[in-house]
């Protein structure tokens, strides 16, 4: 089985959220980490590799130093990693990233893709489906668990109130939700490997079956008009009151004065 | 591709168990907003089996017509045919706008969909608004300003950034939108819609999945998104039993429990009870952060609360910094307490 994951790399945005003395986000001082719910399809993947026997690719496309993502995902258990970067896709929206995307995947060969249902920065949960729809290949998204039988799958599929067992042939893509699993650490033997490791670098050129006018900046169709860093609600009123009857009787005057009750 | 073609705006009325979803009455309530500086009319798109009976539903919450898309392929959700059914919707009919809700269903149906028909799609959006783009025209480049375009706005890094979108060169202009959001409108008793029935055809081929066993949650709680007050508990409760402090003072002030990521991922509380970003958007008029530390995901679902109370023995939890009235105490101590307070004070009443 051959499997192609697509990771990225993101800053962490969980806990680790820094603001300048203005209020707005001070993004140098984030940690660039492996998105969440891609480290998930990762583990999900390495756990297939572990039961049946399988090529893990681990495919990201970024700056240069998204080969760092590459490399822990290799020191977990990957085979390989690609790397797709080029100025020319700089600045992509999720159609022209999707089929950037897409067009590294044709070269290769593939059974199961897995993404992550949706990274910690954009939060679109969009490429993953349209990467399928460039592939044309089916696509199921909010995966909670996955089986491999042969050659179908058969996956947990989230809704808000419930879930479906769904069941499709290979190739397909499925996006991972984060509750998938817990995400091994990298081994001392797998960090040693990905050190050595090389890394194949894709550009422009190497992209099969797709147009300059999709791609980058120009062939994004959505354009950002305007981009702010959220001013949040100031904090209003903190007290630490000297015991709970205390704490009551503050909080029934607050309420009488909103007439809440 | 001549934009001019495109014409109206268009909501996908999603339907689960061939119920309308409230997003679809938010989505209508927004069109409306929307159509009106475009002179344009409201088109709900219905797919489902056997839905054609909740088209009336539809009008009475806005819509002036709906196409509905009735097929036995089409009971239950499944990416492929439903993604078939709108993108045929779109290539036949030419909206200039296309809304769909950012839920579970709609989050992977936009996608899909949006690639298809080759246009761009903005996720998650909670303003939507018409306007120019460049929102400034650059000088000396006036003519290059377009104007009547679709302003997506939605929050990015966690909640932390806000940016406004636009799609100027293609069509139909796509987004999804958080539900909880827009306002539905008071449903015109008796208003009855256009409706026009369009089926594209389906042929089952290698990316229709099969649905093997449909697994509802057992759930009996009011929807957290229409509850007036929320009593939401985080990992500080401590354990599921220790909820019935807060579903006590709930019940006092006729109000329903939500909570947070952490105790969903703990197995305490089942998954629709969540507030924050992988979870419900709230904004009851009093909301209860108990025993939440108040990470970002959790604030960007409730900080547009009218009054957020926050109980927390740790002083640094991030929550006070966007609770209107903080307290810095032994939750177990001060809920009951509070409780019965309220209980006298109401009784007194």
């Amino acid at each position: 089985m051959k499997i192609v994951v697509c990771i990225k790399q993101v800053p962490d945005t969980k806990g680790g959220v820094k603001f300048n003395p203005d209020g707005t986000l001070d993004r140098a001082a984030m940690l660039a980490i492996m998105n969440p719910d891609d480290k998930a399809g990762l583990e999900a993947a390495l756990r297939l590799k572990d039961q049946y026997g399988a090529e893990v690719t681990v495919l990201t496309m970024g700056l240069p130093k998204a080969t760092d993502v590459l490399r822990e995902a290799i020191a977990m258990g990957a085979d390989k990693g690609i790397l797709v970067t080029d100025r020319v896709l700089g600045g992509a929206d999720t159609w022209a990233t999707s089929t950037t995307i897409a067009g590294a995947i044709r070269n290769l060969e593939y059974d199961l893709i897995i993404t992550g249902r949706q990274a910690i920065d954009g939060d679109t949960a969009q490429v993953g489906p349209q990467i399928a729809e460039h592939l044309q290949i089916p696509v199921i998204s909010y995966a909670q668990d996955i089986k491999v039988d042969g050659n179908t799958v058969t996956v947990q599929r989230q809704y808000d109130d419930r879930y479906h067992v769904l069941e499709v042939q290979m190739p397909c893509l499925i996006t991972a939700l984060s509750e998938l699993n817990e995400p091994r650490y990298m081994t001392p033997g797998g960090i040693f490997d990905a050190c050595s490791a090389e890394i194949t670098t894709w550009g422009r050129a190497d992209l099969k079956d797709v147009d300059d006018s999709n791609l980058g900046l120009a062939g994004s169709p959505t354009k950002i008009a305007k981009a702010s860093d959220k001013v949040r609600k100031g904090a209003g009123e903190k007290v630490t009151p000297d015991s709970p009857e205390d704490a009551v009787a503050y909080l029934i005057g607050k309420f009488k004065e909103k007439h809440v009750i | 591709m001549n934009l001019e073609e495109y014409k109206g705006v268009y909501v996908y009325a999603q339907q689960v168990d061939n119920e309308i979803s409230g997003i679809a009455y938010e989505l209508l309530g927004k069109a409306k907003e929307l159509a009106a500086p475009l002179n344009t009319d409201v088109t709900a798109v219905l797919i489902g089996s056997d839905v054609k009976g909740l088209a009336d539903s539809l009008a009475e919450y806005g819509a002036d017509k709906v196409i509905v898309v009735d097929d036995p392929e089409l009971k239950d959700y499944r990416t492929e045919p439903y993604a078939h059914a709108l993108a045929c919707v779109i290539n036949k009919y030419k909206p200039e706008i296309v809304l769909v809700g950012a839920t579970a269903i709609g989050r992977d149906l936009g996608p899909t969909v949006s690639a298809r028909v080759a246009t761009g799609l903005t996720a998650d959006c909670t303003v939507l608004e018409i306007g120019d783009f460049p929102l400034v025209a650059v000088p000396g480049k006036e003519d290059e300003q377009k104007h009547n375009q679709l302003l997506m706005t939605r929050p990015a890094f966690g909640g932390n950034t806000i940016a406004t979108i636009a799609c100027p060169n293609n069509r139909p202009q796509m987004a999804t939108v958080r539900p909880g959001v827009m306002q539905k409108i008071e449903p015109i008793k008796g208003a009855k819609a256009n409706i026009e029935e369009y089926n594209p055809g389906f042929t089952p081929d290698k990316r229709y999945v099969t649905i093997k066993e449909v697994v509802k949650a057992v759930s009996n709680t009011v929807d957290i998104m229409d509850a007036k007050i929320l009593v939401s508990g985080g990992r500080g409760v401590g354990s599921p039993d220790n909820f019935k402090i807060l579903e006590d003072l709930a019940a006092v002030l006729g109000g329903t429990v939500s909570c947070s990521r952490a105790v969903v991922d703990s197995g305490w509380k089942p998954k629709d009870l969540q507030v924050g970003q992988t979870g419900k958007t709230v904004r009851p008029n009093v909301y209860f952060a108990i025993g939440i530390s108040g990470a970002i995901q959790h604030v960007a679902g409730m900080e547009e609360s009218d009054i957020i109370v926050a109980i927390n023995k740790d002083e640094d939890a991030p929550i006070f910094d966007v609770a209107d009235y903080g307290i810095v105490g032994d939750l177990n101590k001060i809920v009951p307490a509070l409780t019965e307070s309220l209980k006298a004070e109401l009784a007194a009443k």
